[in-house]
């Protein structure tokens, strides 16, 4: 059961120099597949575009033929209260259990904001944060 | 002086000639001594080395072991180029029995001529080289190289009618009917350039040729790696060998693989071999990489003095078991694509050596050199590869520490190590340009 709350994020290698995003952009735009979120980490001179997209596999299909590294990353997304301690809450909980939070970022969703969060231990992470109340969003609202 | 290189042995498998292939320590320096001060007696025919020792203040008989060989001058390709076309030989026109040539893409080509007895020392050492692979006057033979003024075809042939194989002097093209002859003929050794080893497998493959009766092959004449060796064993259906030779010294048949397929073993009774720097020509230890010098001990007609060779390779520390002598790794690149980084010498071929070995990285790079406050700054540039990618950024942050650490390993040199995409580093059809030296422009 808490499988259908793991996501299933695309991370793309990119080289840091202009016109990579836009390159991989275009690509999901050719192929009709929307973006729900994404984010960019960067290192020495390469980074990772990270994405939350509807159609997965046929983005990672289609970037993995134009020549770009992709891999896929289990990731949950957490619904929060759009109000003051919403993220405290969740950092505690899996803080608590000895979870470790590898990164997060944001998005603005439907009707609420919504963190992707990347855990060492992802069910885990699922069972704990439902257990204290917390929302998540099931893997069926992107694809 | 001839005679001890001559004559067959009655000797065990795998030895054509027992004794001088597995002598001892002693007894090859005392004949090496002895072969030296030969070869020294005998450039004294040629104008070039009179002036040349004159020049550097040594006379023959100041060489008396072989620690004073390196008071000697080296001999470089252009001296011998100079010379265009007779005038290195050290005998006159009646004793030589035939000239090659080098290709002469570098210039004009060099003129290297044999008396008869260059021609039999000549056979003698390809004959070593065959016998010492397991092949046996059982053997049919297919020499699939240029048969003109290249040494390879002639030299091969020779060599292998001596050990009494049956020879296929295919010689070049026609990969079709080269294929036929394989079949049959019942060919079970090849000699041909790697490229053509597989251009060869290509057709048969395509062909649907089973070449069941192919089980050795003998590659030379270019460089090729270990992951070609694979590739060649396992479409060919051959145990393949390194050859290695340059027509200045007779041609192919210097040195040559054992069955431990680990180094080449070089013929020393023929050839004095030193290892030196190539920028300050100072002589290097086993085990430390740098370029083949080499004085051939029993040519007559063409004798050279330390030639620089121009290959890059080195004295292996451990013995072969085999029994022979002292082997030299694989040659991994020519001098002339040294750089000197910090005052370290590094060759293009060692950093493709450790992308090699490394499958989260592609075997493509590019070298940036630049100059940054007095000191120079290595930058390599190698494409992530397929396997390489989890996908997150720390993984990608190790791969490029486990590159940058795999090559201060291989180099003793601290590099910048950048990932980039696959696919985004320029691709070389022949010869590579994968070095920008940016410390010149300021």
């Amino acid at each position: 059961m808490e499988k259908s709350y793991i996501i299933k994020q695309i991370s793309i290698f990119s080289e840091n120099r202009p016109g990579r995003l836009a390159a991989v952009a275009g690509a999901l735009k050719e192929a009709g597949i929307n973006i729900f979120a994404f984010s960019i980490a960067e290192a020495d001179g390469f980074g990772v575009v990270r994405a939350l997209v509807d159609r997965p596999e046929d983005a990672h299909r289609r970037l993995t033929d134009l020549g770009f590294r992709v891999s896929f990353t289990d990731v949950i997304g957490v619904k929060m209260r759009d109000e003051p301690g919403g993220l405290s809450e969740i950092a505690g909980v899996l803080g608590d259990a000895a979870i470790n939070i590898e990164y997060a970022y944001a998005y603005s969703g439907r009707d609420a904001a919504v963190l992707i969060l990347r855990v060492d231990q992802v069910e885990d992470a699922i069972r704990k944060i439902l257990g204290s109340g917390g929302e998540l969003l099931k893997a069926s609202t992107f694809h | 002086m001839r005679g001890h290189l001559t004559t067959r042995d009655v000797q065990s498998d795998m030895f054509w000639n027992t004794a001088m292939e597995t002598i001892s320590a002693a007894d090859l320096e005392a004949l090496q001594i002895k072969r030296l001060k030969w070869t020294l007696h005998q450039t004294q025919n040629v104008a070039l080395y009179r002036s040349k020792l004159k020049e550097a203040g040594v006379a023959p008989g100041d060489i008396k072991t072989l620690e004073d060989a390196a008071k000697l001058p080296f001999t470089t390709k252009k001296e011998l180029q100079a010379g265009y076309p007779f005038g290195l030989l050290a005998v006159p026109l009646r004793q030589i029995v035939r000239i090659h040539t080098t290709s002469g893409t570098t210039g004009k080509p060099t003129v290297v001529g044999y008396t008869r007895g260059d021609l039999e020392s000549w056979s003698e050492l390809i004959a070593r080289n065959l016998v010492m692979v397991g092949l046996s006057d059982e053997d049919v033979f297919q020499n699939a190289v240029n048969y003109g003024l290249f040494t390879g075809g002639l030299g091969f042939h020779y060599g292998a009618e001596k050990v009494g194989m049956t020879v296929v002097p295919s010689a070049t093209g026609n990969t079709q009917r080269q294929i036929e002859m394989i079949e049959d003929f019942g060919v079970t050794a090849i000699h041909c350039t790697p490229s053509y080893a597989m251009h060869l497998a290509e057709v048969a493959e395509s062909t649907g040729a089973e070449l069941a009766t192919l089980k050795t092959g003998i590659f030379g004449a270019e460089p090729w790696s270990e992951s070609m060796r694979s590739e060649l064993e396992g479409r060919l259906g051959v145990t393949a060998f390194d050859s290695y030779g340059l027509s200045e010294m007779y041609g192919p048949g210097v040195a040559f693989e054992c069955p431990e397929r680990d180094g080449l073993h070089i013929w020393h009774d023929s050839y004095l071999v030193e290892i030196i720097d190539p920028a300050t020509g100072e002589v290097l230890g086993p085990g430390e990489r740098g370029e083949l010098v080499i004085t051939p001990l029993v040519k007559e007609a063409m004798p050279l003095l330390r030639y620089r060779t121009g290959d890059i390779t080195m004295l292996m520390e451990e013995d072969c078991p085999c029994g022979r002598g002292r082997k030299i790794a694989r040659i991994t690149g020519r001098s002339d694509d040294m750089l000197v980084i910090r005052g370290i010498n590094v060759f293009p071929s060692q950093i493709e050596h450790v992308l090699l070995g490394l499958p989260e990285v592609g075997e493509q790079f590019m070298v940036y050199i630049d100059r940054v406050k007095h000191l120079d700054e290595m930058t390599i540039e190698v494409e992530m590869s397929r396997a390489g990618f989890s996908g997150e950024l720390q993984d990608l942050a190790r791969i490029q520490k486990h590159v940058a650490g795999a090559l201060h390993n291989a180099l003793g040199l601290r590099t910048t190590v950048k990932l980039v995409e696959p696919g985004s580093l320029p691709r070389f059809e022949g010869k590579a340009r994968r070095i920008v030296d940016r410390r010149g422009a300021l």
